[in-house]
């Protein structure tokens, strides 16, 4: 066996708390986004030009200055302008919101548009408040239409978690380089990273579409057969996402 | 430490932003460039009639798509050291988005209509001048805003070339902020060069799709 692949069975706990710390800036990124895109999608379609024109700025200042500058922004910058140094991984997980937050506003405000009208008509005729014509009707539509572009989102998110190496968080990347620097097996190391990035994106894709079955299932959609194994495509991503500018 | 943001440090950095910009530019064009050639020919092979070619194809993009970029670059970058950094970051980049580009060109030759490929068969055109002449035109003139997009995309990844020691607009930044201690100043500045660089251009995607009717 190469020496990477022994230090890399010797360092068993490090390559695991290197792992749990690229899931953690996944989990937590992807939440802190969800959340931010719903806030900031349903502010999009508000009435009040207060609330839309602020959700529009947010969304393009988000989406216009690089993931990269806004991490680093927030690991160094921060702290000469207001003296609070975040710890990394939590600037890793505030960045992977904000930014990705506003690609996943786009995606809401996208799909809530693509329910068809008549849906909206129906719930006013049924006397329905806005809250609840928003909770029982349009919302599950949409829901399903949002989920394959946040796959794709998640994943992307999940491929940016190796940038938390460069604010010293100690990262699956981290965790590789130092092993690849003392055992000197640049190829296999590598290798190997990018092969564990491709076994986490395959899981990730796996449970959305599961998500995906259960939100159609609940609407009585067809859900496809065979649609648990699909990949995802970037196509299909193109094509969900309205006015697709990223 | 300095509190506050300091208007003589932004104005000292701004020239070597701009210089770094260049780079930024630069990487940016060939990396598309690379990305739409590569991109195409790799959706022209997944379509070849032996499975023997598209299974392995549609592997390998799949795999270069789920898997970061960072990763990529480092890796290459430590692999191929006698090749210049900036060299080595415009064909991974390239690569990288080679594999979103493809299935963008797939869904594009989708959507030709089957009754093209017939009547290519009919008139007995070989498959050279069938993709040549009839089907690859009316592909890439529905795929354009797509790739304008991706374009977009890479440009605002392009700072991942600053970690291979490419002197591009974030590694000036960096370089400036650790030496002046003014990273408050070199970062802002950085990010509004890409929001004044970025949001003009993917308004005028917006356009160019409405305009061919997306």
């Amino acid at each position: 066996m190469s020496d990477f692949f022994s230090a890399f069975f010797d360092e068993l706990p490090q390559v695991r708390s290197g792992l749990w710390v690229t899931l953690e800036a996944t989990v937590l990124g992807s939440l802190a986004a969800l959340l931010l895109s719903f806030v900031l999608g349903l502010m999009s379609i508000s009435r009040l030009l207060v609330l839309r024109g602020t959700s529009r700025v947010v969304v393009e200042f988000f989406r216009g200055t690089s993931l990269y500058i806004q991490l680093f922004w927030l690991y160094y910058a921060m702290p000469t302008l207001t003296g609070y140094q975040l710890d990394p991984l939590l600037c890793g997980v505030v960045a992977f919101g904000l930014n990705y937050g506003a690609y996943g506003a786009e995606v809401v405000r996208g799909a809530i548009g693509s329910v068809p009208r008549g849906q909206y008509e129906a719930a006013v005729a049924l006397n329905m408040s806005p809250l609840h014509r928003m909770r029982k009707v349009v919302l599950p539509q949409a829901w399903v239409q949002m989920i394959p572009s946040f796959t794709n989102l998640l994943i992307q998110l999940l491929k940016c978690t190796p940038l938390l190496w460069l604010i010293s968080a100690a990262d699956l990347m981290t965790v590789v380089q130092q092993l690849r620097d003392r055992t000197g097996e640049t190829l296999t190391a590598y290798v190997t990273l990018l092969a564990v990035y491709f076994v986490l994106a395959y899981a990730l894709t796996l449970l959305m579409n599961l998500l995906e079955r259960g939100a159609k299932r609940r609407l009585g959609l067809p859900t496809g057969a065979g649609s648990l194994l699909r990949s995802r495509s970037a196509a299909e991503a193109v094509a969900a996402t309205p006015g697709g500018a990223r | 430490m300095n509190n506050g943001f300091d208007w003589n440090a932004a104005g000292d950095a701004l020239p070597l932003l701009l210089e770094g910009f260049r780079v930024t530019l630069l990487a940016t064009v060939l990396g598309t460039l690379v990305a739409a050639v590569l991109g195409l020919a790799v959706a022209v092979a997944g379509r070849a009639p032996s499975r023997l070619v598209t299974v392995p194809v549609r592997a390998v993009t799949e795999f270069v798509r789920s898997t970061p970029l960072l990763v990529q670059l480092v890796g290459a970058a430590a692999l191929f050291t006698s090749v210049e950094p900036l060299t080595v970051g415009i064909v991974v980049l390239g690569i990288h988005y080679a594999a979103y580009t493809s299935e963008v060109y797939r869904a594009g030759i989708d959507g030709v209509p089957k009754g093209q490929w017939e009547a290519c068969r009919a008139l007995s055109l070989g498959p050279r001048r069938t993709w040549q002449a009839v089907i690859l035109p009316q592909a890439v003139r529905n795929v354009l805003p797509a790739l304008g997009n991706y374009a977009i995309s890479m440009f605002k990844e392009t700072p991942f070339l600053a970690v291979i020691t490419v002197q591009e607009m974030v590694f000036e930044a960096r370089k400036y902020g650790a030496d002046h201690f003014a990273y408050t100043e070199a970062f802002t500045l950085a990010g509004l060069v890409f929001l004044v660089a970025s949001y003009p251009t993917s308004l005028l995607m917006r356009k160019l799709e409405k305009r061919l009717g997306h």
